[in-house]
Formats: C-alpha cells, structure tokens, sequence
C-alpha cells in the first residue's frame, strides 16, 4: 500500500527553498544565479526503480515560452480536482508563492513578466541533460514517451515526423505511444516504425476490418533484476478527433476490458510492476485508474497538464508531466514482492537558461534546422501583446487566426480548432516558426463554405459535448472551437444540446438565425478533400499586412452555470 | 473446440441477416413504429427483463463511423438474444438465436446508428427468465481534439 509518507519531495525543484528566496522582484541574471542545474536535478534517490516521463512535446525541439491555461473547466467528479484548478487557486492548492519560478512554469498570472525573468523553458538539448543525469544516477530506469512527439512544427511538417525520430532515437527513449503520429497517415508511420529504435506500443489499436489488435500492446522491461510490464494505451477518439480518412486501417476507441486483459496477461506473466504509458487524457485516465485493476502507475498524457504531485486513485497514480517539453517527470519507485511499496515524485522544470544543452542533441537539432533556418527565423511581423493559445476558450493566438480566416476569406464567422498545443508569443517580433507552432498539421487547408445558423450551433454543442460530458470516458480533450466573428453564452455544466445560447453576429450584432446562412472559413476539417490555402500562409499574409497586431482583450463569450 | 473471434464474428453476422428480414418486411407493411418498451414486451411476452446481470453488451462509447458500428453482445445460457437501436427509424436490429450445441452464446456485428442512443440487448435464457442491459454509444461530429 502506498502511504502518504512516502509522497516525499514533492513539488518543483525543491520548492520550500526556492519559494523563501522570493525571486519575484529580482532581475533576471540574478534569479538565474539563484537557480542552478543542481537544485532542479536535486532528488534524494529512493527505492529500486525509477520512471521517466515525458509527453505531448509536440515536436517543440527547441524552449519556449508556454503559458498554462486561465480557464480549465472540470465537469462532474473532475470539478475543483487538479487539473481543473487554475492560476491563483492551483498556487494555493500545491503552496506555490506568486512571482516564484514555479508558480511562472505551472500558472498563467504575470506570464509575460515572469516569462522574461525566468526565459524560456524546454529544448530537447536541455532534456537530453536531464535525462542522462537521471540514468547516470539511478541504472534501473525506463524513458517513456507518451506520444504527440512527431507533429506541431515547422520542421517536424517538412521532415514529415522523421526529425523527431532522430531525436527520440538519440534520447534513447524505450517505448511510445501516439495521437497525433497518425495523421501522417498509415503508410508513414510504418515507415517511421522502421526508423524507431522503440516500439509503438497501442493496446487500444485494432484492425479496422477485423476488430483484432494491430499494433503490440506491451513490452516487459527488465532492468535492476525487475521486470516491469509496459502497456501503451493511444488517444481513444484519433479517428473522430483527426482526419480518420488518413488512416482507415485502424480503430481506436477506450476499450477498457482490453486494457485490464492485458494488464491480466502481464500479471500472469509475473511482471513487479505494471505501467499504462497513456495518451487517454487525464480524467479518462482517472476514471480508468478507478475501473480497471493492477496498474501501479499511469504516466498520462494529451491533455497537456503538469501537476507537480502524483494523484492516486486507489493503488494507482497517476503522473501528469505537461507539455512542448517544458517539464520531465521522475518517479523512483521501491517494486518488492511484485508490489509497489513506495514511490517518490518530480516534476523537473526544464528551465533553459540554468540546464546546461546536452552537445550531442544539441548538433543533432542544429543539424536538422539548418536546411531550414533563413526560413524559421524570418520575422513576419510584430505584436504588441502577449500571443497565446492554452484554455477552454479563445486564446489572443486563436483570435489573430480568426481575425486572419475572416479578412483572408472575406467570411462573417470563422472557426478554429481548440487544440491545447502551440507556443506563446511575447510581446515583440513573430516569426514563421513561432506561426507554425500554433498551425502546423498535414491537413491545414483552409475552407470557404456557406452554413446555417442551426448548423452552426450543431457544431458547437457537439464540439462542447466532447469536452464538457460529465463522464471521461465520453471526453476528448481538447478545448472549446475557436470563433471569429461570433459571440455566445455557454454554460459547461448543461446537458448536450442546451449549453450554447445567445449567438450573436459581431459584426451587426444580430442574433444568428437558425434559417439564414453564413460565410464561415475555418480551418483544418476531418472530412477528406477539403481545399483551399494553407492556414500557415494565410496567417501569415495577415499579419505581414498588419505589420504589427494588437491583441485585445475577448468580450463575446459568456460563460455561465456553476 | 476453440471459436475464435473471427468465427463468431462471420456467425454473428449472417445471424444478424436472418434477424433482420423479418422486421424489413414489417416496416414495409407501413405499421405504426413500435417503442421500445413494447418490443421488449413483445420478445419477452410481458415478463419483466432484470437489469444488469447476466448479459454484456460491449459497444464504443462512441463511434468512430456512425454507419458501421461494431457491438457484441454475450449472456451464458441464452437461447435469443433481441438487439435495439432505439434511436434509429426502424428499432430492431437482430435477433440472435442459438442451438443447444452453441459453445457460446455470443455475437458480433456491425450496426447503423442514426444518432446518439442507449444500444439495448435482451437475452431470454435456459429458465425463461430474460435479462436486459443497454450501452450508451454517441454519434458526433468530430474534429476539434487536440
């Protein structure tokens, strides 16, 4: 049994020490003497195993700037649970100190200012560091990645995900699993497989045809005189989510009595220890945790939440390591007699600017920009604000896009998908590599077509029913469609069909008409065929003809119900 | 014998064929549509089906196409098992009937759903008494994961 005495060392970097030098008023160079490599790495060993987790870096080979989301509304059991604590409340949940450089990793207040104190956070050279220091310290570990590794850049798109190959091979990563992989479609990410030197683990992967598994489910790893049995459990909903039409081969879905089978089969086998490498989201995952039985630990991902302390739910926890490699997290275990005694926890900030680039990463991702680079770096434009993208509803990144979709397109409405990845801007130059971190996909073509309001509003209590159902497993991650040119009213809490009210055409004002239709342009449609230009090239022609943009704060939605 | 998944799955579906046609040829003598609890009391003639226990019926919580959607229902000792898709124009699905030499008495198919419904399964087992069990399986739009 786990006790809660063993939840040592909690937290960030030693957050009790960090926290009583209130970095928050101090410059820069100074909060970045305070801050060594040794304070983030420091971790009293413990036990006889140890986890390393990453996850949804989403081909972020390089730090940026990332801000947490202000609003990550939970339904039903998740409500006020972490993930679904915020800002000011999620510091005061995990005793974090405003201005500190955890609460600028973990919350979204005062991103920008902190943001230019504590600098960037990430890069794969800076995680290669930390890994190795991790495995020089404890040799019975395993590194996970938990998928979403292949798409969101510039250069993953160009090298079609083989960049991350490359890196994820040099790392020395031992297994995956994956969401977004699949939109490369079957053919590539066979030819991937080829390249990887570890397996694509997707216990929940099955032949479209045949309803039989199609990839391997598990591996048992054994080091330090342990066997550990490894289950990979990809996105369920990658074929409703994303263009299923790329990947017809396959089905997906939560299959939860698949997932205790194999968790049966790996405890037949006598494994010490049986982990879920997840890509499910962190509240299926929680209430997969409380259903299925025998896995000592979930290593959880798409959802893109850091949680700087395990969550358990019975004799399970659940790790929640973040995203665009901003965080790895470690877990030493003790695993005796086949049981999980113990475990003690960090998630290591990977602040860029303390953690020394690993030389070997860094010539391999140098290598890999350099066909690329004059392209990467231009500067297309200004802004005066800060450019995000992270919670349930607009972002002021999304915003540019739609205002982008409605003066490119000459459309009333525009829509933009709620994805969670995409790096923040700060105030000052965007470049064409900081426009493809929030567009890069294999399917970014912008369509122009006509839709009633009634449609209209279908869509977006779909859209809400797939992130706000009051039970996980109907959940899809995600956030809420993005929308230019509309305003609205949503209450999250309400039952499917009745959470959008209030539609309104900014532009007049007038409420939307279930019979009329409207110009609507979005952006980056599952249905196969869809035409028009890229949306990387048409935000980026905005903006070059804006010179410099001005975010503003959005006033037209409403959100309701408690 | 070993009936390994795909054996059941080619039974199960010429076991939904035979189901199906009967309820085509009604729907075509333009009667009015029956619900659901009136089916169910036409399959059971009147006995009360208890909830739960005793049949499985594993379906996607939701679909990945609307058009084909993949079910199986299970419940030892059945001798009928009626599916409904109380959500669909016409509601029965299949019926699967099973001899006593079946090894399992278990089912696969395919499914169209016309939108988000509580798939139902009835089985009327070896003593008579009926069992009944529903899965909820959502038909959506898609496309905003991320």
């Amino acid at each position: 049994m786990i006790s809660r005495r063993e939840m040592l060392q909690l937290g960030l970097a030693g957050s009790a020490a960090l926290t009583g030098l209130g970095f928050s008023n101090l410059p820069r160079a100074f909060a970045q003497q305070a801050l060594t490599q040794d304070q983030l790495l420091q971790f009293e060993d413990f036990g006889n195993l140890t986890l390393i987790h990453l996850t949804d870096c989403h081909a972020h080979l390089r730090p940026v700037w990332f801000r947490e989301p202000d609003t990550n509304i939970g339904v039903g059991d998740a409500k006020g649970r972490a993930p679904h604590v915020v800002g000011e409340a999620f510091q005061k949940m995990f005793g974090i100190t405003p201005g500190s450089p955890e609460a600028y990793a973990l919350t979204w207040p005062d991103f920008a200012d902190l943001a230019r104190t504590y600098g960037r956070m990430g890069g794969f050279d800076r995680i290669a560091t930390v890994v190795k220091a991790i495995r020089a310290a404890r040799p019975a570990s395993i590194l996970l990645d938990g998928g979403d590794t292949w798409h969101g850049s510039y250069t993953s798109l160009k090298t079609r995900g083989e960049d991350m190959v490359r890196v994820m091979n040099l790392l020395g990563a031992q297994a995956m699993t994956a969401h977004w992989e699949f939109t490369f479609g079957t053919e590539r990410v066979q030819e991937l497989m080829e390249m990887m030197d570890q397996p694509l683990l997707g216990a929940n992967i099955f032949d479209a045809e045949w309803d039989e598994p199609a990839f391997e489910p598990s591996k048992i790893f054994e080091t330090g005189g342990l066997r550990v049995g490894v289950v990979g459990q990809a996105f369920p909903y990658t074929p409703i989510a994303n263009p299923g039409w790329m990947f017809p081969e396959y089905s997906f879905g939560i299959r939860e009595e698949r997932m205790q089978q194999v968790v049966d089969e790996l405890r037949a086998e006598g494994v010490d220890l049986v982990v879920c490498l997840s890509h499910n989201g962190f509240d299926v995952d929680h209430q997969m945790a409380s259903r299925v039985k025998g896995i000592d630990v979930i290593l959880s991902g798409h959802t893109h939440d850091a949680i700087p302390e395990p969550v358990v739910v019975g004799d399970t926890i659940i790790i929640a390591s973040g995203s665009h490699g901003k965080f790895v997290s470690r877990v030493d275990l003790d695993v005796r007699d086949g049981k999980m005694m113990g475990f003690r926890h960090k998630l290591i900030p990977i602040f860029s600017d303390v953690i020394q680039p690993d030389p070997d990463m860094a010539s391999l991702i140098e290598e890999i920009r350099a066909p690329y680079k004059t392209d990467l770096e231009e500067v297309i434009g200004k802004t005066e604000g800060l450019l995000y993208r992270r919670g349930n509803f607009n972002g002021s990144w999304d915003d540019l896009i739609c205002d982008a979709l409605l003066s490119e397109r000459d459309a009333e409405i525009a829509l933009s998908p709620g994805v969670r990845w995409g790096a923040s801007v700060l105030p000052g130059d965007i470049t064409r590599e900081d426009i493809h971190s929030v567009t890069s996909m294999t399917y970014g073509q912008v369509y122009r077509s006509e839709m009633s309001g009634e449609m209209l509003k279908t869509i977006m209590e779909d859209v809400a029913d797939n992130i706000f159902n009051a039970d996980p497993y109907y959940q899809q991650g995600g956030d809420m469609v993005r929308v230019g040119g509309l305003g609205y009213s949503i209450d999250p809490y309400a039952g499917m069909g009745s959470r959008i009210s209030g539609m309104t055409l900014l532009k007049d004002g007038s409420p939307v008409d279930p019979a009329r239709n409207y110009v609507v342009a979005g952006w980056a449609s599952v249905n196969e065929g869809t035409e028009g230009p890229q949306i990387w090239d048409l935000v980026e022609n905005h903006i070059r003809a804006q010179g410099t943009v001005s975010p503003a704060p959005n006033n037209s939605i409403t959100v309701t119900g408690d | 014998m070993k009936i390994d998944r795909r054996d059941v799955l080619v039974s199960g579906a010429s076991a939904a064929a035979l189901g199906i046609l009967p309820w085509a040829a009604l729907a075509q003598d333009a009667e009015p549509a029956k619900t659901l609890d009136e089916l169910i009391a036409e399959f059971t003639g009147g006995v009360e089906a208890t909830e739960g226990e005793g049949i499985t019926l594993d379906a996607p919580e939701i679909a990945e196409n609307g058009n084909t959607v993949p079910i199986s229902v299970e419940a030892e000792g059945a001798s009928e098992i009626l599916v409904l898709a109380p959500g669909n124009p016409v509601l029965p699905v299949a019926t699967f009937k099973f001899g006593e030499l079946a090894g399992k008495r278990a089912a696969s198919t395919r499914i169209r759903l016309a939108q988000t419904q509580d798939v139902t399964a009835v089985a009327k087992l070896a003593d008579g008494k009926f069992v009944r069990t529903a899965a909820n399986v959502k038909v959506t739009i898609g496309g905003c994961g991320g």
